[in-house]
């Protein structure tokens, strides 16, 4: 037994790794300028946006408070309550811009999905961490379950961003707990095969339309590509320096939609440059290498697979929502995470990474 | 869940089998960053330019400014068309709350008519709600007053001001000056094709008349712009840049506004026209057609009442003095005697018998004399101061039309005048071919007796008259008339209309002092038929009467049986000029259907050479006060 008697330090006594809250602050001070100046400088919704942000600093800190342990004894009562509600949602939801997303709790309103984010990874960490690594078949074709049902009912909302988030989420872990390649290769290799004769002999002509004009939006000039074509326009038009601060012409004379939420990295490159998006793309880096960096060093398999996976998801929301505004990808409503104006993501986002504090400065790692 | 485990969990080769794969998953992120960041590498800077340019494409906006129309003043720098700022109520329907209440609150303190609203609520619908549309045009200070004070009670609703054309002396210079009006599709049509179209893309008025027709590439200028960054909707956020457009030419004319309204009063009522002309160089001092009318009218758009109303037989909307077209009768005869004595078919002692008449050999047919009883024997001298008519038969006669109609081509008689404005009629100078052309039927030796004394086929423009003279008392000399003496911009000063015409050579130069000799006698002698207007008179005068049979005004007349009578009268015409010895100014003047031009004709154009020559010139009010 290695001695306790080694003094820890007051972040570990915090339950707060030090690096990664470095990291987070400096993203959430950047998030400040970036959305002052998307709001057409309005410091009212910085206020709200400070707010928030501030809210969901304090969730993360409770939430580093709890150990692994504690966690893994809520994981079977969470993922059940998110699915009932999730049904409920289908059932009884309010709807907000097309889709039902939300359940009315009478004193606010209360988005699901959004729990789901979180309980997803930690069931299939949980259930795949109870077995030996690398998993049986059986415990993936369970996992792989536990993922889908919920993946799909958020589908169906139809909430397509947070169901992608969800089920990479779900598939990190089964992928991290040791998935052997020969079964990614054979699954890949099936699902490209399958696709052929479904595109064929399945799908009907206007499906085949809309799924193109998903693919490839700027066919669509005048409909959903005007917002990539404009988003374009504003990344391009900032060049390797930007337009400086406030100046981004796309942005302040609202040529770019929803600029301080998933459009918001545009306005950072059109004012920042290549310079700022590296910049940004550099702390992105750092926070998924500590992520990962805190996922090989946790205590147990259900540690590791549950940082690791967060930390991934946290680079599924990253790469969706630049390759969206940047026209590689398909428009999906993702958010920039930690930048983007809106509170329930930011919460959510920093809820993760709580737990992945809380796996951090798990005392037992000391013992170890 | 199971109890029994095959193995021992292996925790350090389940660490390193988690490590292997959280090493791959970095792997996995660099790279799929570096995708990230080659895309926006090739986004940001191998295509930049394409985008910046798109950019720029978004969010500037190039806003024409119209430039500010010359101004025109008269010889002594009175100005005559100014710009003035109207005042027109206009709305940004996206400031107003509930814009059918508002309307119904404004309606309570200004008149707004139902085809105005109409029309407003039509505008609305075809443009962008942040674009301002007007209610009402042209406020009158009252209403501007109203409305300013209360203001505040409608957000949305402002008075906005423009630069508008404004007569102040209304219709005393209609047929000079002319007028402008909203810009039409013809007119447009027209600037398309002259590439002027981009010059006029911020101008609501062009010139339709007169002076500013003939000058309206001058008087416009050149359109200014300012570059604005608007944002989505096309608001506009700020200026970028501006270029501030040129203002047009301003006009100066060779027209004496006292003069001019000397003119309007002296005709008062009577139909007629009247041209001065300087005789040094041929601008015209006056120019005035009666009846008239206040172009300021056709500024902002005629109504239908009032254009009907001037669509009367008095036919106020023809400029008499270039189109009116007169037999130009005994004002002719000095020119006629001179190419009579250039023909060596009189000379300066010549006398001829006048018995009242005039006849062909071997014709019955009698041309009378305006004295029954004759003026017996008439030398070149009386037949021109008392103008016998007789003389001029015989002389017309055995000159023939031809040479006639030669010699007074030269005068200008049956050509456009030239002067700057395009209401103009080149009237007729009869001639063989002329009568062949025009009624297939040769010409008889009986035509060309009345053309004799300027009468017949022979028509003729106050204008014509004007000029025809002015080269007589130049003794050749031709300065065609014209209008506008110079154009200036800034300090930048262009001299137009100084051109002359070749000048009319005569074998024998001392033929110009008899007809000149003869047009003063007229004035001086007792028998002379101006002696009596002219008596008294402090500067020394000469010049011609006319007294002609009604031939046709311009265009003709609708048969009218109440009017006919009147309408039947002769013309009274009077051509003078002045000082004899060193001519200052020609006057010509016409009047319809009054009689004589000694007892009609030559009083006016003594009141307008009394103006002139007077040390003090008569006071007389603006006819229509700013």
């Amino acid at each position: 037994m290695i001695p306790l008697n080694k003094k820890r330090s007051i972040w570990q006594r915090l339950h707060l790794d030090l690096p990664l809250l470095i990291a987070l602050m400096t993203m959430m001070v950047a998030s400040l300028a970036i959305v002052y100046s998307a709001s057409g400088q309005d410091s009212a919704m910085m206020i709200r946006h400070a707010t928030r942000m501030f809210g969901a600093i304090l969730g993360m800190f409770i939430l580093a408070q709890f150990s692994p342990n504690t966690l893994k004894s809520m994981v079977i009562p969470l993922y059940c309550v998110g699915l009932l509600m999730l049904v409920g949602v289908l059932l009884f939801g309010v709807s907000s811009k097309g889709a039902q997303r939300w359940l009315d709790l009478g004193v606010t309103r209360f988005q699901p999905s959004e729990l789901m984010k979180i309980a997803v990874p930690m069931m299939v960490a949980w259930y795949i961490g109870r077995n030996h690594l690398p998993p049986r078949i059986i415990h993936l074709i369970i996992g792989f379950a536990i993922v889908m049902v919920p993946t799909i009912l958020i589908k169906e909302q139809p909430d397509l961003g947070t169901s992608i988030l969800i089920a990479s989420s779900g598939i990190f872990v089964l992928f991290l707990s040791g998935l052997s390649w020969r079964l990614i290769g054979f699954l890949s290799a099936t699902v490209g095969l399958a696709a052929w004769p479904f595109w064929h002999y399945v799908m009907l002509d206007y499906q085949k339309q809309r799924v193109l004009t998903f693919l490839d939006p700027e066919s669509d000039p005048l409909g959903s590509g005007y917002h990539i074509i404009q988003s374009k326009i504003a990344i391009g038009s900032g060049g390797i320096e930007g337009k400086g601060w406030l100046q981004g012409t796309q942005s302040q004379l609202e040529f770019l939609p929803e600029r301080h939420t998933d459009f918001i990295f545009s306005v950072l490159s059109e004012e920042f440059g290549l310079f700022g998006v590296c910049l940004l793309l550099c702390m992105y880096l750092f926070i998924i290498g500590r992520g990962l960096y805190i996922a090989v060093n946790a205590q147990d398999a259900f540690g590791k697979l549950l940082a690791g996976a967060l930390t991934l998801t946290f680079f599924v929301y990253v790469f969706v929502n630049i390759g969206m505004v940047s026209g590689l990808l398909p428009v999906v409503g993702v958010p920039l995470p930690l930048i983007s104006y809106g509170g329930t993501s930011m919460v959510t986002l920093m809820a993760g990474f709580g737990i992945i504090m809380s796996i951090a400065t798990d005392k037992r790692m000391l013992l170890k | 869940m199971r109890k029994h485990r095959p193995t021992i969990r292996d925790h350090s080769a389940e660490a390193n089998l988690f490590a292997r794969r959280a090493f791959v998953g970095f792997v996995f992120v660099t790279l799929l960053i570096g995708v990230l960041l080659s895309n926006l590498y090739n986004i940001q800077v191998i295509e930049h330019q394409d985008y910046q340019t798109r950019s720029n494409d978004n969010r500037i906006k190039v806003i024409p400014i119209a430039p500010n129309r010359g101004l025109i003043y008269d010889r002594n720098g009175v100005l005559l068309a100014e710009n003035k700022p109207v005042y027109n109520l206009e709305v940004i329907p996206e400031e107003v709350d509930n814009l059918e209440e508002a309307l119904s609150e404004v309606e309570k303190v200004i008149k707004i008519t139902e085809q105005q609203k109409a029309d407003f609520l039509d505008d609305i619908k075809h443009n962008r709600r942040f674009k301002s549309q007007v209610l009402k045009a042209r406020l009158d200070e009252t209403e501007v007053a109203k409305f300013s004070v209360n203001q505040h009670k409608f957000p949305g609703f402002s008075i906005e001001a423009r630069l508008a054309r404004y007569y102040p002396y209304g219709d005393t210079l209609t047929h000079a000056l002319g007028y402008v009006a909203k810009l039409n599709k013809k007119e447009l049509t027209k600037l398309e094709a002259e590439d002027q179209a981009t010059n006029y893309r911020a101008t609501h008025d062009i010139g339709k008349l007169g002076i500013e027709k003939y000058y309206e590439e001058l008087l416009h200028g050149v359109v200014g712009s300012q570059r604005v960054e608007v944002n989505n909707r096309g608001r506009v956020i700020r200026t970028l840049s501006l270029t501030p457009p040129e203002p047009g030419h301003d006009l100066v004319l060779t027209l004496d506004i006292g003069l001019q309204q000397i003119a309007q009063h002296a005709l008062k009522d009577m139909r007629g026209a009247i041209v001065v002309l300087d005789a040094k160089d041929g601008g015209v001092l006056a120019l005035y057609s009666n009846p008239s009318y206040d172009p300021n009218l056709f500024v902002h758009g005629i109504s239908s009442t009032d254009y009907k109303k001037l669509l009367n037989p008095d036919r106020p909307l023809i400029n008499r003095t270039t189109q009116g077209r007169y037999a130009p009768a005994s004002t002719v005869k000095p020119h006629m005697s001179i190419l009579a004595l250039e023909e060596g078919l009189v000379t300066e002692q010549t006398q001829i018998w006048d018995p009242g008449f005039f006849q062909i050999p071997n014709v019955e047919h009698k041309w009378r004399d305006w004295k029954r009883w004759g003026h017996g024997h008439v030398d070149v001298y009386r037949a021109i101061e008392e103008s016998c008519d007789t003389y001029f038969y015989d002389v017309a006669y055995r000159l023939g039309i031809t040479k006639i109609s030669d010699f007074m081509t030269q005068f200008g008689f049956g050509e456009l005048s030239g002067i700057d404005i395009h209401e103009e009629t080149s009237a007729i100078m009869p001639s063989r071919e002329w009568k062949e052309a025009r009624f297939r039927e040769s010409w008889w030796r009986g035509d060309t007796i009345s053309v004799g004394i300027g009468q017949g086929y022979w028509t003729a423009t106050p204008m014509q008259i004007a000029n025809a003279t002015n080269i007589l008392v130049n003794r050749g000399l031709d300065h065609p008339p014209h209008l506008v003496q110079v154009a200036k911009k800034e300090n930048e000063v262009t001299q137009i209309n100084n051109d002359e015409k070749p000048p009319v050579v005569l074998k024998n130069p001392h033929h110009w002092q008899i007809a000149l000799d003869a047009m003063h006698n007229t004035v001086h002698k007792v028998t002379g038929t101006a002696h009596k207007a002219f008596k008294g008179a402090n500067y020394d005068p000469a010049g011609k009467t006319g007294t002609a049979q009604v031939v046709s005004i311009a265009q003709g007349e609708r048969y009218d049986a109440k009017s006919l009578k009147e309408r039947q009268r002769d013309n009274a015409i009077y051509v003078g000029f002045a000082p004899y010895n060193d001519p200052q100014i020609v006057v010509s003047v016409v009047v319809e259907n009054t009689g004589g031009g000694s007892t009609v004709g030559a009083p006016i154009a003594r009141q307008l050479m009394d103006y002139y020559f007077s040390a003090n010139p008569i006071q007389i009010a603006q006819s229509d006060a700013p």
